[in-house]
Parts: C-alpha cells; sequence; structure tokens
C-alpha cells in the first residue's frame, strides 16, 4: 500500500468532482441552500396560514336556546363568531366544513343557571381541520368567562369574595438552562440531520466514482496504471469522505445561520421570548462523532455502489440504503429512547443518542469513547469490505 | 518480450456454469514484432489481453511480461506495459494534459520527466492545439491521440492493444495502426488484437487465431498461407475457427 498513490488519486478526484455539476449540486447547494428555504417556507407558510385562521370569523349554528335568550344575546355579542340559522343536518355542514361548530343548547339553560342548577352545553367540531378546533378554542374560552361572570355574580350577590373562586394560582416557569431546552427541542434533529447530510452527501460521488466509472469505460484505463487496487480504493474513498464531511459541515452551518436569521426575523418576538442556545463546542463534539460514522457511509456506499455496472443500477442498490440511515437516526430522536449498551451497540441510531446527550450538556465521556470506538471499527470493517470488493474480478468485471 | 505459457481463465456462470474463457494458451512475442490476436467475439482475446495487463489474473498458467511474471508481479509489469483498448476511455472533466500529467504521477514519474515527456508527445502527435482542452470536448480522433500519449508517457517497453480500432473512422483508424508500427519500429513488444483481418495483414509479423478459447493457429502469415494451403486470410480464419460455411 501506498499512501503518495492514494494521495495523487484522491487529488484527481477531488479536481475532477469539483468540475461536475452534479457533486457541486450535492454537496455545496442543497446543504447550504435547503435550509434557509426550508426556514423561509415554513415561517412564511406557518405565518400565513396562521394568521389566516385566526383573521376568519368562526362560522357556528345553535341548536336550541330559543328559552335561554340571556345566553344567546351573549353569544350574538361575542364578535370571533358569526351565528347563522340553525339547519337539521347542522352536524354534516360541521363536516364538510361549511360551518366550523355546532352549540348544543339544553332546554331551559338560563332558568337552570338562574336557580343554581349545573347544566350542560356541548360544542360540536371537526377535530381534524384547524378552522374547526380554532372555533372549538374561541368557543371554550367565550363559555369559560361567561361562566366565570356567572359564578363572581352569585358570589357578590350573596356578599361573598370572588377570590373563593381561585383560592392560590399556580405559575409554572423554565428553570433548566437554556442550553438544555434547546437541546430538548433541537438536540435530537440535529444529529439526525447532520447524519443523513452526511449520507446524502456522499452517495453521489460514491456512486459516480465506482459504477459511473465502471459505464464511462475509465476503470478499466486506471485499472492498468501500476497503482495498486487498494491505493486506488483508499484514494477514492477518501474523496467520498471529503464530500460527506463538507456536505455534513455545510449543512450544519447553514442550518445554524439559518436558525439565527428566523429566530430575528421570521419568528420576530416568540423567536427572541424563545432563548435557544446550543453550545458550539457540543456541535463540534457532535461532528467530530459524527465523522466515522461519515466513513462507514462512504465504505459501504463504495462497496454496495461497485456492484452495479451502471450509474442507474447503482442508484437502484444506494436508494434503499437512505432508510437504513434514516430509521435508526428517526429512533434517536423519539422520547424515551435512552443510549445503555444495547442501544450502544447500534451503528447510527448510538451516535444519534449520544449526539443528544451532548447537546442537552451531558458530557458522558465513557459513552462517547465507547460510541466513537464502535462505529469506527464498524467503519474499518466496511472499508476492509470496500478494499475487497476492489479486488474481486467478479464485481469490477460484472457482465 | 511476452511469453505466455498455458495460459487458463476460467468464469462462473448462473446460467451457463463453469466457462474457459482461455484455455491453455501459449505463444510469445518478441521486442520489434507484432503479434496479432485474431478471433472472433467471445474467442477470449480481451481475456487473454487482460491477464497479460494484469487487470485479470490467470486461473492457472502465467505469463513473462517485461522480464516479470503477471502472477508474482503484477504492478511491475503493469509499470511496464502501454495498455490501450476502446474499453480504456477518458476522464471527461480532465484536459489532455491533466490526463496525461495523472498517468505520469500513476507510473511513479517525477514532475520534471512528466512535463518533458508530455511535451514530446503534444509535438509528436500534433496536440498542442487541444492541450488544454477537456477530455469531453474533444473529437474522436483527438480523444485517440490523448489515449496514445497516455499509454506512451512512461515509455513503455511493451504494448498491449485490444481492438483499439473498434468504432473509429478511417482516419481515426488509421492513425492508431500508424502507431502501433511505430512502436515496433522503436523496438517494441507489441501485441494486439482483432477481427478485421486487413489489419492484420498489414501489420502482423506473427498471427495467432485463437477461437473459443484455444489457441487453434499461429505463426507468421506466410506459414499459415503454407499450412493451410489457402492464401486469404479470412479463408484461413474460417477454416481454423471450424467454422467453414
Amino acid at each position: 500500500m501506498s499512501l503518495a498513490n492514494s494521495f495523487i488519486v484522491y487529488r484527481k478526484e477531488l479536481r475532477d468532482m469539483l468540475r461536475d455539476k452534479r457533486t457541486i449540486r450535492s454537496m455545496i447547494v442543497i446543504p447550504v441552500v435547503a435550509f434557509p428555504l426550508l426556514f423561509l417556507g415554513i415561517g412564511y407558510v406557518g405565518a400565513h396560514f396562521a394568521g389566516e385562521a385566526q383573521k376568519e370569523i368562526s362560522t357556528v349554528m345553535i341548536q336550541g336556546g330559543q328559552d335561554s335568550p340571556k345566553v344567546l344575546a351573549a353569544l350574538q355579542g361575542f364578535s370571533s363568531i358569526r351565528i347563522v340559522p340553525y339547519q337539521s343536518d347542522a352536524r354534516q355542514e360541521v363536516s364538510d366544513k361549511t360551518i366550523r361548530a355546532l352549540i348544543a343548547i339544553p332546554e331551559g339553560f338560563d332558568a337552570a343557571i338562574s336557580s343554581g342548577h349545573a347544566e350542560q352545553l356541548s360544542i360540536g367540531y371537526y377535530e381534524a381541520d384547524d378552522k374547526s378546533e380554532l372555533a372549538k378554542d374561541r368557543l371554550q374560552k367565550f363559555f369559560d368567562d361567561y361562566r366565570d361572570r356567572i359564578a363572581r355574580d352569585a358570589l357578590a350577590a350573596r356578599g361573598l369574595p370572588t377570590s373563593l373562586l381561585e383560592p392560590f394560582k399556580v405559575d409554572a416557569s423554565n428553570i433548566a438552562p437554556p442550553a438544555k431546552v434547546g437541546a430538548a427541542i433541537f438536540g435530537g434533529w440535529i444529529p439526525y440531520l447532520i447524519i443523513i447530510f452526511s449520507f446524502t452527501g456522499a452517495m453521489y460521488p460514491a456512486m459516480d466514482l465506482t459504477a459511473g466509472e465502471k459505464e464511462r469505460g475509465t476503470m478499466e484505463t486506471i485499472l492498468s496504471s501500476p497503482v495498486s487496487r487498494t491505493d486506488l480504493v483508499i484514494g477514492k474513498f477518501l474523496m467520498v469522505v471529503t464530500a460527506s464531511v463538507v456536505t455534513a459541515v455545510l449543512s450544519l452551518l447553514s442550518l445554524g445561520f439559518s436558525f439565527a436569521w428566523a429566530k430575528r426575523g421570521i419568528l420576530g418576538a416568540a423567536g427572541s421570548s424563545f432563548q435557544i442556545s446550543i453550545d458550539p463546542s457540543a456541535v463540534a463534539a457532535v461532528v467530530i462523532l459524527i465523522l466515522p460514522l461519515a466513513v462507514l457511509f462512504a465504505a459501504v456506499l463504495l462497496a454496495v455502489a461497485l456492484l452495479a455496472k451502471s450509474y442507474r443500477e447503482a442508484q437502484t442498490y444506494v436508494s434503499p440504503l437512505i432508510f437504513i440511515v434514516i430509521a435508526p437516526a428517526i429512533i434517536g430522536t423519539l422520547p424515551g429512547i435512552e443510549l445503555n449498551w444495547k442501544t450502544g451497540l447500534v451503528p447510527i441510531l448510538n451516535t444519534s443518542l449520544v449526539s443528544k446527550e451532548i447537546l442537552s450538556g451531558t458530557y458522558n465521556w465513557g459513552h462517547m469513547g465507547l460510541i466513537f470506538a464502535m462505529t469506527c471499527v464498524y467503519a474499518a470493517i466496511g472499508l476492509a469490505a470496500a478494499v475487497r470488493m476492489f479486488n474481486r474480478e467478479d464485481v469490477l468485471f460484472r457482465t | 518480450m511476452i511469453q505466455a505459457v498455458e495460459l487458463c481463465k476460467n468464469f462462473k456462470d448462473k446460467k451457463r456454469g463453469d466457462i474457459h474463457a482461455v484455455d491453455n494458451v501459449s505463444f510469445s512475442c518478441r521486442p520489434g514484432e507484432i503479434y496479432g490476436l485474431l478471433g472472433a467475439n467471445g474467442a477470449g482475446k480481451t481475456t487473454t489481453l487482460r491477464i497479460l495487463a494484469t487487470i485479470l489474473s490467470p486461473s492457472s498458467g502465467t505469463a513473462n511480461v517485461a522480464g516479470f511474471d503477471v502472477v508474482r508481479d503484477p504492478q511491475k509489469v503493469r509499470a511496464n506495459v502501454g495498455f490501450l483498448s476502446t474499453a480504456t476511455a477518458l476522464y471527461d472533466r480532465l484536459t489532455a494534459a491533466e490526463t496525461v500529467e495523472y498517468f505520469g504521477q500513476l507510473f511513479g514519474l517525477d514532475s520534471g520527466t512528466i512535463e518533458r515527456r508530455t511535451n514530446e508527445l503534444f509535438k509528436a502527435l500534433d496536440m498542442e492545439e487541444f492541450r488544454e482542452r477537456r477530455c469531453a470536448k474533444l473529437s474522436t480522433g483527438m480523444k485517440q491521440k490523448v489515449s496514445i500519449a497516455r499509454t506512451l508517457i512512461h515509455d513503455p517497453p511493451v504494448m498491449i492493444f485490444d481492438e483499439p480500432t473498434n468504432g473509429l473512422d478511417v482516419m481515426a483508424a488509421r492513425s492508431i495502426t500508424d502507431f502501433i508500427r511505430q512502436c515496433r519500429d522503436r523496438g517494441k513488444t507489441v501485441i494486439f488484437s482483432t477481427h478485421v483481418m486487413t489489419e492484420v495483414e498489414k501489420l502482423c509479423d506473427r498471427i495467432g487465431i485463437i477461437h473459443g478459447g484455444k489457441m487453434r493457429a499461429e505463426g507468421a502469415l506466410d506459414e499459415l498461407r503454407r499450412n493451410y494451403h489457402k492464401e486469404n486470410l479470412e479463408e484461413i480464419f474460417v477454416d481454423v475457427s471450424g467454422g467453414a460455411p
């Protein structure tokens, strides 16, 4: 083995890749552009539709209540709703979204309230429909206020203090450090995104440098040079790792900038009151832990893509691998999945979990060391497999 | 010098079972000689030449190429061989000069030698005009010249050509056959495979007719004519291949 030869191959592959528009797109443009666009899109669409829904006056029907003018008058005075005449198919109209909610007022409601009997009102709404849920929330709030007012009046009429209604208050506030809150909210998906990007960044070059070379006929050219196949695969492998790490780091930077920008811009006041700070050194630690994973991805992708005769065939082998990467990465983001000796052995999942720990400020050096070492072992096995594949004639010259 | 001794290459195929692509093939080719390996498609020409270029390893038997054994010293063999075939394409995104430089580096040449050799080759092959042009933008003939420069950068004593004129137009094919002749004139050991009879008649000092993986006949063109009592190489070929119409 000669590292000098691998480096010659690496330099050539790097030059070649940097001249390839498809690589530039997958390695640089997509990770850099994806997050700002995602944030902009979500921010814009979210703000737009939330605003639209808030602006809408909820159309409701009232069933019954003819003998209860007080509650009807109060409802008519509620500006966030518009009452339309009751129809017998009101329930259907809620389902059809032609009205947002149906209020059913029992017979003798006003009279029962006056005499101190508990009565039951019902609100019918469409649970999966945001606008209907908004109408329900508005009505709920309206009736809560209405009930409080009646209770307060009743207490006042009996000469009792209104504080009886609320003998004590409960104030719940966050006392955990902002970094931990940030981690709990974002910690799960930051490593997940970096893992996915380090995989997708490696995908294209791995296919291009193996099946792509076979398809274009340059594989035989390079095999006729005196460089050993091991040197050749190491050079190619270094290129794929480079693409993987560059993609992951760029996506992380882009995510950081997008977040900072969104917090000031689109999220506005809500963003600034929601102080999320993620420790940069924790992010750096996560990147270091993801490095051996990038190595594993590069090796596995090279070995798998080399099996194919053409770029297109390689895509059919490599695409399903995305699910193998996404599944453990997603499981890692689920609440309740903790790092233990079992989950610590599962590649990708262990990195996802330990990254979540680190971002929440917990530096368990034992876990980190173990997982780094485990991933290095998996990466070495992957690389050995890729080298072995490159030395197999039936793989290189599959017909 | 090329000396192939009882070369065999077997492949396993799911449908067809064991295939003897090269079956006990022996021959030799001396410096300053062009050896033509003649055979139909699938006869075993490409596999034989790939073994000589150490791109494939033999199942049994061996070959000595430029003083090195293909089984024991494949890297040294490759360092002394220039291998060109229609399957050896160029990197589209590298320029002509970069391609030649890359192969110079892979062959372990220092930068001074690479520069000197590149300049010599580009001048000799009249490639200065497209020196800095990317291979993707070159015509077939230009690409062929870059491939030739690529195989000659390390000035190898042995040249192996696998159907080098396949798919080329008359002019491009002619430049290749001229080049093969020049290699011989410079004392190189040259072996090339083809199924084009006229190329063999024009170029080869000795001919090996391969069929079904086996070497069926060998000798200079005149020897073959005498042995088979036929003037026309095509008829000799058909006779030897056992496929006389």
